[in-house]
């Protein structure tokens, strides 16, 4: 088994040497890999404008290479692979999925540098990045527990890990804390990208009494189920989503990643990349707040638009305290800010939603 | 002007033939529709189907032919029988999905214990849950006279969610802080289905082999083989042979379901590593392609399986090398299928020109 494995990694560091002597003067090579179709409108919509980002601003210096709707799983490590051996001298894996593959990779091409978003594990070779998404959602519950009339805000939920579970709680809060009688609907799809599951969800949700849905999943068909449904509001998901405004869609969460992708091009360029995890949110621009449209009234806009500022300027966390779990116990006291490491790793209600974590 | 002549037989030239011209047909008009959308069509047929085979990288990519193309000739073996005599079995991917999920049941059950024991076991498992999920539409259709298309594909969504629900709840690593997915079995040397990772050998590669051999016997000398290829072309004719049909659906059934189930676990434990909500990506709804494409045959099979892990893996390449948009691969293969049902008219039919006049 060892002698095999041995054997298996020489194979890998002969091809491997061959690649990279082949890339010698050729420009710096960049890889996506992403979940979705890069017309997704959504998620892999905006890792697609950070790329071309990286293409303009480096021009002829970087070349970009991208595989869209990669599944989750053994085709993921195929196309990472591939894209080493071609060459590939920085690979932005884009989905949480993608963390045990980016790795397994990763080991077998030290030389080649890796960045998986969303995800927890590094290596020496192997950086993390993800967006305080949270941040952005609890502009959308502060404006969602204004809009509502009946009450009930509709949340399309994809998987129940903690990046999703962490954006309910903080649009749970913010809108709870403008609107008492506010009660979330959750549907799980469990998907990131399908659009007739997503349309469904939206419209078991309006049937529901649901004035206001919010979405964690990738595709633009809430906001066209919420649009012929009339009077039921809807924020954009990782990208403006502005065609759906100024009616539906009323304000939106949208990822910046072309920063984040042109330095760490760059790093890789220097010579200087490390491995980091980079977890950014509204202050360094990797979460922008989308324009709130006149369908807001006034004065909730501008409420939100201090909220943002606050948590700009670092004057505001949206986990803060007093806050309870769902059972009752104590999690922050009054004043206490979250630390990062239990927001990571959430998998807990905070009191007041009334639904189940699914198991 | 054209016209069809049905042939007294089906001609045996063109049974061979036909599958030939399809692939001809569809390199011509994927080839249009790559230089419709900018490509090189040359350049980009032979990205798609010699590179995987020939180019610099072949050593690694001909492994993952073998990688991507076991599960699918598994599963197609087991559909053939049953599409030979009119059983149809549309819900292999939920066979596959029971299998896996029984298979890594008895290899998590068992972790961290080593012992030689336990992979024999999981195979056994997985064969078994296959098989049970399998005897449901068929003892259904046996005892009720429900349509097994409809209740074994039906009970595809079902497996899904019961996927989602072990990926999430009992199966869920204990040491993954909450992120859903069980442990990983390629990490656990006695439950993991690989024999030589780099050389894409993996159990499932080996029983994909067996199970073309046996197949090829039972067809062409065993009494079962004439048992099943009697009831597709005469069910009468059949049941005057002494053929129980209720004990034929069963069999057909419950081998491909056993197929299938093979097909997931050894998936589960070596290419795929893990039990995820999203393990499933479609191999048994591939293999009823492949079945037909291999003209039912097991010879045929292997070969329309080594062509789909071609243009999967290939397409890959061309995406990633040539900027082609995945939707164009999704096209290519549908093309496939749909140049193969087409020009198999002239296996039934004969194609005679009718000059004016003459009638």
């Amino acid at each position: 088994m060892t002698t095999k494995k041995l054997l298996a990694s020489a194979t890998l560091a002969v091809g491997m040497a061959t690649g990279a002597f082949a890339d010698g003067h050729e420009p710096t090579t960049v890889g996506f890999v992403y979940v979705g179709p890069v017309g997704d409108g959504g998620w892999t919509y905006e890792h697609d404008q950070g790329r071309l980002a990286v293409e303009e601003h480096f021009g002829d210096a970087v070349e970009t290479v991208f595989v869209e709707s990669v599944p989750e799983g053994a085709d993921a490590e195929r196309v990472m692979t591939q894209m080493a051996l071609q060459g590939a001298d920085l690979i932005f894996t884009t989905s949480f999925g993608y963390m045990d593959q980016t790795i397994a990779v990763a080991e077998k091409f030290p030389d080649v540098k890796f960045e998986h978003a969303t995800g927890y594990k590094r290596a020496d070779n192997v950086s993390t990045y993800s967006a305080r998404f949270y941040e952005g959602r609890a502009v959308q519950g502060h404006i969602a527990g204004h809009m509502t009339e009946s009450n009930i805000i509709g949340y399309i939920a994809s998987f129940p890990i903690p990046e999703v579970i962490r954006g309910i709680n903080a649009a749970y809060i913010h809108a709870a804390e403008v609107n008492p009688d506010v009660e979330f609907k959750i549907v799980w799809a469990y998907t990131w990208f399908d659009p007739a599951k997503e349309a469904e969800a939206a419209t078991v949700l309006i049937e529901q009494g649901a004035d206001v849905i919010l979405q964690h999943t990738d595709s633009t068909a809430p906001q066209a189920a919420a649009q012929e449904a009339g009077n039921v509001v809807t924020f954009g998901q990782a990208s403006d989503m502005a065609e759906f405004g100024p009616f539906p869609r009323v304000s939106s969460i949208i990822d910046n990643w072309a920063p984040y992708y042109i330095a760490r091009t760059q790093a890789v360029i220097d010579g200087t990349w490390e491995s980091t995890d980079t977890w950014d949110g509204i202050a360094p621009g990797m979460v922008e707040i989308g324009e709130i449209t006149d369908a807001v009234p006034a004065e909730v806009k501008a409420s939100a638009e201090a909220m943002i500022e606050a948590m700009r300027n670092g004057e505001y966390h949206p986990f803060t305290g007093p806050l309870n779990k769902q059972d009752g116990s104590v999690w922050l006291a009054d004043g206490e800010v979250a630390d990062d490491g239990t927001l990571a790793g959430m998998d807990f209600y905070v009191e007041g939603l009334t639904s189940e974590i699914p198991q | 002007m054209i016209l069809l002549e049905k042939r007294p037989q089906p001609s045996r030239v063109w049974t061979f033939a036909t599958p030939v011209l399809a692939v001809v047909l569809t390199m011509i008009f994927g080839g249009v529709l790559f230089a419709a959308l900018g490509n090189n069509p040359f350049e980009t047929i032979r990205t798609i189907f010699l590179d995987p085979l020939f180019s610099e990288f072949a050593w690694f990519y001909r492994p993952q032919i073998l990688i991507k193309g076991a599960p699918l000739v598994l599963i197609a073996i087991g559909l053939s029988f049953g599409f030979r005599a009119g059983i149809w079995n549309i819900g292999a991917e939920g066979q596959y999905i029971i299998g896996a999920l029984c298979g890594a049941a008895v290899g998590l059950a068992f972790y961290p214990t080593e012992s030689f024991i336990i992979f024999p076991l999981m195979v056994i498992a997985g064969a078994l849950g296959g098989w049970a999920w399998a005897m449901i539409p068929g003892f259904l259709r046996v005892k009720f006279g429900t349509n097994e298309i409809l209740v074994s594909l039906m009970l595809v969504y079902v497996a899904e969610q019961l996927l989602s629900s072990m990926a999430l709840g009992a199966m869920r690593n204990p040491d993954g802080v909450g992120m859903p997915g069980s442990r990983n079995l390629t990490q656990y040397p006695s439950a993991t289905s690989w024999i030589n990772e780099s050389a894409g050998m993996h159990w499932g590669v080996v029983f994909a082999f067996i199970a073309v051999i046996f197949a090829y016997i039972a067809l062409s000398r065993h009494i079962f083989g004439f048992q099943v290829r009697l009831s597709g072309q005469s069910p009468r004719a059949a049941k005057f042979a002494g053929v129980n049909p209720a004990r034929l659906i069963l069999i057909c059934m419950g081998l491909s379901g056993a197929l299938a189930g093979l097909a997931g676990l050894f998936e589960v434990a070596g290419p795929a590593s893990q039990v995820s909500i999203n393990f499933n990506v479609g191999y048994g709804f591939t293999a009823i392609i492949v079945a037909f494409l291999g003209r039912l045959h097991p010879v045929g099979i292997v070969l329309a399986a080594g062509l789909m892990a071609l243009t999967y893996i290939g397409g890959e390449i061309a995406q990633s090398n040539l900027g082609l948009p995945g939707a164009a691969i999704q096209l290519l293969q549908g093309m496939l299928l749909f140049f193969l049902l087409a020009v198999d008219v002239l296996t039934n039919y004969r194609i005679r020109l009718k000059r004016e006049g003459l009638t």
